[in-house]
This record gives structure tokens, C-alpha cells and sequence, in this order.
């Protein structure tokens, strides 16, 4: 008996070495650790990452985002001053220069009040891909605003404005909608950049559906005109929450370049609040059976573990007698 | 026509037509096996009932799954995971249970190995095992390709690579194993038919094999001692069961069986429920893309130690490397020249040769799994080159070996 | 001491069962018609581009579904043998809507107009314009699908009022 439990024990102890080298030793090898910033959008990253010249303009930049906190915003005036983002931030907006502007409903709510100020300060900068505009970052599809809404009081108001009445309760399924569905599409959720997919009929006599042909042949042209802006087609989300680790897409989406250096895709700005939500929206459509894992687990194992004690009862009565 | 008497009951009606009492004694009450076993015996049924584990989770996951280039990703990723009742189920079992199966199965086979169980008279068992670790390769590889995922495709591009043979330059026979120039519709099609259909119908043949191999050598015991079933067999039947030196397999051998894989099925499940990304990779949850190879390639944990083997040596010597290491196994009970049936510990040399081969296949294992730069690479390098040290020294150290 | 082991033994064997008997509830489950396929099973057909004695088919749950505008003759027929039940009344209008597969053995029936009736080819049953079968072999009329009267569409799959009291009073089964 001692002399089995000895064998059960070298057994074991070598397939956990063997488990440890391949998986967690190997994957700390393959992806160095990145550090997060818990949400906080205060440039500290932005500024380490920079290449020398970029250092003193990026230090610049997120101290005048700071400055600009300390002022007290006025909702009523910068509700005023909002009007002016309407006309291309609207539902059903047209693509512009290769992106569709976001919905601003629930902006107030997912989105950091710095990360905001810089936004309108200067998107190209605030959402840290001012390296993909070499010829400066006016020339950002929303690089106009910086002539339309610079005072910094003016930007305090605006961010006053969404933060206290663009901020109400918002779905999963809208978080992900609002901040990221203009350019990744969801097709598990039926999303795709341009919104739900419709419900069509198809003509019985054909069997053909033209509706759905219409639909998908504009999902294509905006697919093409984001691709050929970005560089190639944001990845369809719907499975990325098995496709990547809880911490790769935590500092992935606070600040794309930490993970992906080079890379298009703008910082969300989201709060960490906000940034739940979505996970919570696609832990939805890329693990939909984690909650009947949880649920039927337990009783399995259960059922094992009796099966195990009745079953070693069952060898004890053959074996009694035998030695 | 045989002659036939009324029957008083059903066992004796169907005893009168197909020998059912014969094949109970023969396979289960009279089939005897050696009583000085530990739970390391009980790998084989455990294999079995994880080999079944595998076709039946397989069964439900062929009904719902499509093996079409553009849809086999979301066939099994969404209609299979989050639409099929206990989909997800199926397909965390039979994830789970691929990568399991080839644990039991080298411990199985490191048991054999340590016990002296492939030597005079057992090698044909040794061989059909042997046959049988290459059929389950091939089957879990062409599994691989099915959910059709960013790994499925780059290990099935490199892999079908290998058979350009190096400087041979055979693209032809690449292209002609794909049935195209790259992995698409045609190999996704015919690994399919491999998988679900060919592989398991050899698998099964090759297990009958290897149990009918069993019959005439009988099974080992921790001693390596020559027993005489005859008369022990006799001892049992008399009642003497502390005398005899054997069991039968119906009761008695099952039910310690059955306990070990009571323990087994309980960190089976618990891997399925609570802890399976070690069998299904993130990775693989990209859909395929032929434009773009992944920062990290690598094949499941269990072909590790001989993809690390191809991996330092340049490319033809590397080739012929990974090709001797495939089936240089197969030679060992006529590479072991000593004539001794007994446990590792008890022949000198060859214990220590046993611990090195283990150790050296979990080096090997490592560093096939880590990029190949740095110091990865030079220890990948003397871990390779030991392999066929240690295999050349065997026959060496055996001859000299006491016998016992 | 043998007791003891068979005791031990069938108790195992009996839990396993247990073990078993869930084993086959999910693969049960995992044989059940997916989500998306029960979803689907809700068609919403427009009537009111139908025409008088011409025959529409439309599709519901993967079958054929036949749409029979009555003209003011048909329904005096159906006023007088008493199959005015079988009819669908949306304002002033009457119409037929079954299933168009033949209840003997599933083929789908033909329609003439001329002389107002379906003749299945398969056996050679016939039903007049009501759907009421007319001739053996079929055992019953043309059965007709769970609707709801959603002004002038119907929705095929979801039970109204008016379909629930064709069923209690025999004019169809379920379907």
C-alpha cells in the first residue's frame, strides 16, 4: 500500500512538472508581463512608451489634460457647445474617412472624464496613435475639432454636459455597441459594424433574399472602407474572450500599444466600470456556458467522488482476502 | 445440425449456441493475472474507458459539426458551444480527453519500459502498443485540424511541410497529401474522413491486437518473476486464493481497475469543468488565416519531445533525426540485449538509463514548447543529442548487464 | 464474505447507473432541435394581395403552406355543408390556409381551379375548396397551422383565439 502511494506520488509529481513547464512556465516565457494602469488615463504610459522626440510633446499634452480637470465644467453651457458634435455623432452617422463616429448616448457613463478631455483636445493624442499621422494630428478624421472646440473651459463644459446627462444605466450589449461595434463586428451576438442584422424573408419561388443581399453588400463596403483606413479589418470579436487571457485584453484595450506596438487601433478610453460591461457582453456571446459549467460541475465531481468510495469498498471486499 | 437438448434457463440456452460460459471463464473469470500488480496495471482499462470517453463525446460532436472550410470554426464554436444542448459539454470531454489519453499513454508506456514488460516473449505487445501510440498520433492530429482555428492551419501546413523531405524538395507529394498548394477544402476534408472514420476503425483493430498479444505471454508482475499460471490457476480454483499466485480478471483485477478509474475520472472531470486551457489552446480560437502565422506555433504537449528533436539540426539532418526518433521505440526489445524480465531498480545501469530517457523526453518536452532562441535553443540541442546518445548506449550497457 | 463482495458489487453498479441515466439525459438534450431552428418556426404571410381561387403557397416550418381566397361561391358551398369553420374571416373576406401536404401520406395535392378541388397524385385523394377531404384514401381534411390574425397577415406558429376554437371543436389537429 505504502509502496503504491510512493509509485502514485512520482507519478504525480512528474506530470505536474510536466504540466508546469509547458503552460505557465512557458507561457510567461513566450508573452512578457505588461503592466495596466487600472484604468487611469493620465499620459504615464504614453509618455514611457514614446520614442525621444515624441516625450516632451506627449509630457505637454497630458499636463494640459490635467489643468483642464481642475476647471469646473458647466453641463448647461457645454450642452450648448455639444450641439456642434451632433452633426456627425448621430444613430445611423455616415462613414467618415474610413470610420463611423460612435453613438455619444451613454458616453458620460463608460468613458474616463481624462480620457474625454484629451479626446477633444486632440483625438490623435488622447487615443495614442499619433504615430500613424505623420503629417500632423489635424489630419485625424475628428483632428477638426481641435479648431471647433479648443478653449479649454469649453472642454470642461462639454465633459460636464455627457458626464451628467449622457450617463445613464447602460446594457452590456450597448457598452459593446456604443464603444466598439463601429469597427468590430460581433456576428455570434448578430452584430455587425453597421448594427443587428435585419430579419429577412427570402422569395419562395427563388429562394433568393435580396433583402439580406442589400444589407450585406453595405456591411462589405464599410468593412472595406475601415480596412482600407486601418490598414487591414478589426477582428470580429465574438470568441476573443477565449482567444486571449482576462489580462491581454485588460491592458489591450486601456492601451492597444502596450500589447500591440504599431498597431491602428485607437485607446477606448473606457472606465473600468465601462470596460466590465463589455467584457461582460462578450464573456456573453464567446463563453455563453460558463454559468451551466458552474452549475452542473459540481454535481459531476460529486457523483465521481461517491463512485470512488463505493467502488474502493467494492475492491477491499475482493482483494481482503487475498494477501 | 448439432444436436440440441431443451435449455432450463437463458444462460443455458444461449451457452448451447454461442459458448457463453466458455467465453465468460475464458475472458473474465479464468483469465488470470498476476496478483503482484500495483495501480500502474490498471493504465490499459483506464486508456480503454478514456479511448471510449473519446468516440462517444465524438459521436454527438459529428452530428452538429461541419467540415466545410467556412464553417467549420463557427459549427463548432457556436452552434456546438452555445446552441446544441450539453454541446459544450462534448466538446470540453472530448478536448479534454485528447490530451489525457496521451498522459495515460505514456505513462503506460514509461511502466512497460521500467518493468521490463517488452522482453522475451512480450514484444509483439510492446510492438502493437507502439502501433497503437502512431495511430492515436495520427488521430489526434487530424482532430487538430477540424475546428479549422489559426493552430489548426499552421500545424497543418508545417507539418505536411515535413514531407517535402528537406533537400529532396518533394513539393509534389506536399501538394498531393493536401490535395491542393495550401491546407484548404480538400485536406480539411480528407483529415475529417481520417479522424471520424479510418483512424478509429485501425485503432480498434490495433486493440484487439495488442489484447490478443496479451493472451499466451500473460501479464507482467512488479517482480519480472516467471509464474506458472497453470498451477496457480489450479491453487485459485481449489480455493487455495492466498497460494496462487494469481487473480482472475472478472472480479477480481476489474474491481481494483474500476477504483483507479474512479480516481482518474475525478481529476478527468475537473480538468473538463474547472481547469481546460491546456487542452484547448487560445490560439486555436482564431479562425484560420493563411495570410498570417501566428507570433507562437507550437503542437499539443504530447508531440513536444519530438518536434524539439527536428527543431536545433539543420534541416536534412533534422528530418532524418525526427524520423529515427519515431520509430526507434519500436526497436527496443531488440536493443535491450540482456536477457533479465525485472523491475528498473534491480538491473544496474539500465535504472539509470530509465530515469535519464524520462528526464531527457520532459527536457525535450520543455523546450519544444519554448521559442527556439537563446538558451532554449542550446539546451534543446544537448537534451536532442543525448536522445540518440542514450539509444546507442543501450544495447552497450544491457550486454554488460548481470544477469539475475 | 461473498455477500459482502456482491453487495459492494451491485452497489456500484447500481450507482452507475444513476451515473448512466444522466450520461443519456444530455446526450437526449443534445439530439433536441436547436434554438435557432425552434425560432424559426414563425412565418408571417400577408393576405391581402390574394386573389380569388388562385392558389398562393408560402412556406412555414420547411413545409408548404396553401393560401385559398374564396370567391363568394365558394362560401355559399361551404355555408351550405356546413364547412364554414374550416375558413380563416378577416373583415368581409373568407380564406382557406393548410398545410399543403396530403394527409394520407405526405404528398403535396394539386389544385384546380375549374373545378374548385385538390387532387393528391400519389393515391388520388381529393379535397374540395375548404381543404375537406372529399375522396379516400386521406382520413381528414388538409390540416391547418397554429395562426394568429394580426390584421390582415397572419402569423403561422403562434396560436390566436381563432385557432385555439378550431381545435376544441375537431376542425383540425395539431400540426
Amino acid at each position: 500500500m505504502n509502496k503504491e502511494l510512493k509509485i502514485l506520488g512520482i507519478v504525480a509529481a512528474f506530470t505536474l512538472v510536466l504540466y508546469w513547464g509547458v503552460e505557465p512556465f512557458a507561457h510567461s516565457q513566450m508573452h512578457k508581463h505588461v503592466e495596466g494602469h487600472n484604468f487611469v488615463y493620465d499620459g504615464t504610459a504614453d509618455v514611457e512608451e514614446a520614442s525621444k522626440e515624441k516625450k516632451e510633446a506627449k509630457k505637454k499634452f497630458w499636463s494640459e489634460v490635467k489643468e483642464i480637470a481642475k476647471l469646473k465644467g458647466d453641463p448647461v453651457a457645454g450642452e450648448a457647445t455639444f450641439a456642434m458634435c451632433t452633426g456627425c455623432h448621430m444613430n445611423g452617422a455616415a462613414n467618415m474617412g474610413g470610420v463611423t463616429p460612435p453613438s455619444l448616448d451613454h458616453a458620460g457613463a463608460i468613458y474616463d472624464k481624462n480620457f474625454l478631455i484629451a479626446l477633444i483636445k486632440d483625438p490623435a493624442m488622447a487615443t495614442n496613435v499619433d504615430h500613424k499621422y505623420p503629417n500632423g494630428t489635424m489630419t485625424h478624421p475628428m483632428g477638426s475639432i481641435s479648431s471647433m472646440v479648443s478653449n479649454p473651459q469649453d472642454i470642461a463644459n462639454v465633459v460636464a454636459y455627457l458626464k451628467a446627462k449622457k450617463a445613464g444605466e447602460i446594457a452590456p450589449k450597448e457598452a459593446f455597441i456604443e464603444a466598439c461595434s463601429r469597427c468590430h463586428a460581433n456576428r455570434y451576438g448578430k452584430l455587425t459594424q453597421l448594427g443587428e442584422i435585419p430579419k429577412t424573408k427570402s422569395n419562395i419561388k427563388t429562394g433568393q433574399d435580396i433583402d439580406r443581399m442589400k444589407y450585406d453588400q453595405k456591411v462589405a463596403e464599410e468593412q472595406n472602407a475601415l480596412a482600407d483606413y486601418l490598414g487591414k479589418l478589426p477582428p470580429d470579436l465574438s470568441i476573443i474572450s477565449r482567444a486571449r487571457s482576462e489580462h491581454f485584453l485588460e491592458t489591450f484595450v486601456e492601451n492597444p500599444q502596450s500589447q500591440l506596438p504599431g498597431t491602428a487601433m485607437p485607446r477606448v478610453g473606457l472606465t473600468k466600470e465601462g470596460y466590465e460591461k463589455v467584457m461582460e457582453y462578450l464573456n456573453e456571446t464567446g463563453d455563453p456556458s460558463a454559468p451551466a459549467r458552474a452549475m452542473v460541475g459540481p454535481w459531476v465531481l460529486g457523483f465521481f467522488v461517491i463512485f470512488t468510495i463505493l467502488a474502493y469498498l467494492w475492491k477491499q471486499s475482493q482483494w481482503r482476502d487475498l494477501h | 445440425m448439432a444436436h440440441f437438448e431443451k435449455a432450463n434457463s437463458l444462460n443455458e440456452w444461449l451457452d448451447q449456441r454461442i459458448g457463453i460460459n466458455t467465453l465468460k471463464k475464458v475472458m473474465q473469470s479464468e483469465y488470470w493475472i498476476p496478483k503482484n500488480i500495483n495501480f500502474l496495471w490498471a493504465m490499459g482499462m483506464v486508456l480503454a474507458a478514456t479511448f471510449g470517453i473519446l468516440l462517444v463525446s465524438g459521436i454527438f460532436l459529428l452530428m452538429y459539426y461541419n467540415p466545410s472550410t467556412d464553417l467549420a470554426f463557427d459549427s463548432v464554436n457556436y452552434t456546438i458551444m452555445t446552441e446544441v444542448g450539453y454541446g459544450w459539454l462534448w466538446r470540453h470531454i472530448h478536448g479534454v480527453g485528447a490530451s489525457l489519453v496521451f498522459l495515460i499513454i505514456y505513462i503506460h508506456m514509461f511502466t512497460g519500459i521500467y518493468y521490463g514488460s517488452y522482453k522475451r516473449g512480450r514484444e509483439l505487445i510492446w510492438i502493437s502498443g507502439m502501433l497503437l501510440f502512431v495511430l492515436f498520433s495520427a488521430e489526434a492530429f487530424s482532430g487538430y485540424m477540424l475546428p479549422w482555428g489559426q493552430m489548426s492551419y499552421w500545424a497543418g501546413m508545417v507539418i505536411t511541410n515535413l514531407f517535402s523531405g528537406g533537400s529532396l524538395h518533394a513539393d509534389g507529394l506536399v501538394e498531393w497529401i493536401r490535395g491542393d498548394y495550401v491546407p484548404g477544402q480538400a485536406f480539411l476534408g480528407r483529415f475529417f474522413m481520417l479522424h471520424v472514420l479510418l483512424m478509429p476503425l485501425a485503432i480498434i483493430g490495433a486493440i484487439v491486437f495488442h489484447f490478443g498479444t496479451l493472451r499466451l505471454p500473460h501479464v507482467n508482475n512488479q517482480d519480472g518473476e516467471e509464474i506458472d499460471f497453470e498451477e496457480s490457476a489450479r491453487l485459485w480454483k481449489e480455493g487455495k486464493v492466498k497460494e496462487s499466485k494469481v487473480i482472475p480478471f472478472s472480479p477480481v483485477f476489474l474491481s481494483k481497475d474500476v477504483f483507479v478509474m474512479g480516481v482518474y475520472f475525478i481529476l478527468f472531470f475537473y480538468l473538463v469543468f474547472y481547469h481546460f486551457e491546456f487542452a484547448m489552446d487560445p490560439v486555436n480560437f482564431d479562425p484560420a488565416d493563411g495570410l498570417k502565422t501566428p507570433t507562437h506555433i507550437y503542437p499539443e504537449w504530447y508531440f513536444l519531445w519530438s518536434y524539439e528533436i527536428l527543431r536545433p539540426f539543420p534541416t536534412d539532418p533534422g528530418l532524418v533525426a525526427f524520423a529515427i526518433a519515431q520509430v526507434i521505440f519500436f526497436l527496443l526489445p531488440f536493443l535491450d540485449r540482456s536477457p533479465n524480465v525485472a523491475p528498473a531498480s534491480r538491473r544496474g545501469l539500465f535504472h539509470f538509463w530509465f530515469w535519464a530517457l524520462l528526464i531527457d523526453m520532459i527536457v525535450l518536452t520543455f523546450m519544444g514548447k519554448l521559442p527556439p532562441e537563446g538558451i532554449w535553443s542550446t539546451i534543446g540541442l544537448v537534451a536532442a543529442i543525448t536522445f540518440f546518445v542514450l539509444w546507442i548506449a543501450l544495447p552497450i550497457i544491457t550486454k554488460f548487464e548481470k544477469k539475475l | 464474505m461473498s455477500n459482502r463482495r456482491d453487495f459492494m458489487g451491485m452497489a456500484l453498479g447500481g450507482f452507475t447507473a444513476l451515473g448512466g441515466i444522466g450520461a443519456l439525459y444530455a446526450m437526449k438534450r443534445t439530439w433536441d432541435p436547436l434554438p435557432s431552428v425552434k425560432a424559426a418556426g414563425f412565418t408571417t404571410i400577408d393576405l391581402k394581395d390574394a386573389q380569388e381561387n388562385i392558389l398562393v403557397t408560402e412556406k412555414w416550418r420547411g413545409k408548404p403552406i396553401f393560401v385559398l381566397k374564396q370567391s363568394k361561391e365558394m362560401v355559399e358551398k361551404a355555408k351550405k355543408s356546413d364547412e364554414l369553420k374550416r375558413l380563416i374571416k378577416i373583415g368581409d373576406e373568407y380564406y382557406m390556409v393548410a398545410v399543403g401536404l396530403c394527409t394520407h401520406l405526405g404528398c403535396i395535392p394539386g389544385y384546380d381551379p375549374a373545378n374548385e378541388s385538390f387532387l393528391c397524385a400519389c393515391h388520388g385523394g381529393m379535397y374540395d375548396g375548404t381543404a375537406m377531404v372529399t375522396k379516400a384514401p386521406p382520413p381528414r381534411g388538409l390540416d391547418i397551422p397554429p395562426f394568429r390574425i394580426d390584421g390582415t397577415k397572419l402569423v403561422l406558429g403562434e396560436e390566436g383565439p381563432e385557432y385555439k376554437k378550431m381545435l376544441a371543436d375537431g376542425t383540425t389537429m395539431k400540426v
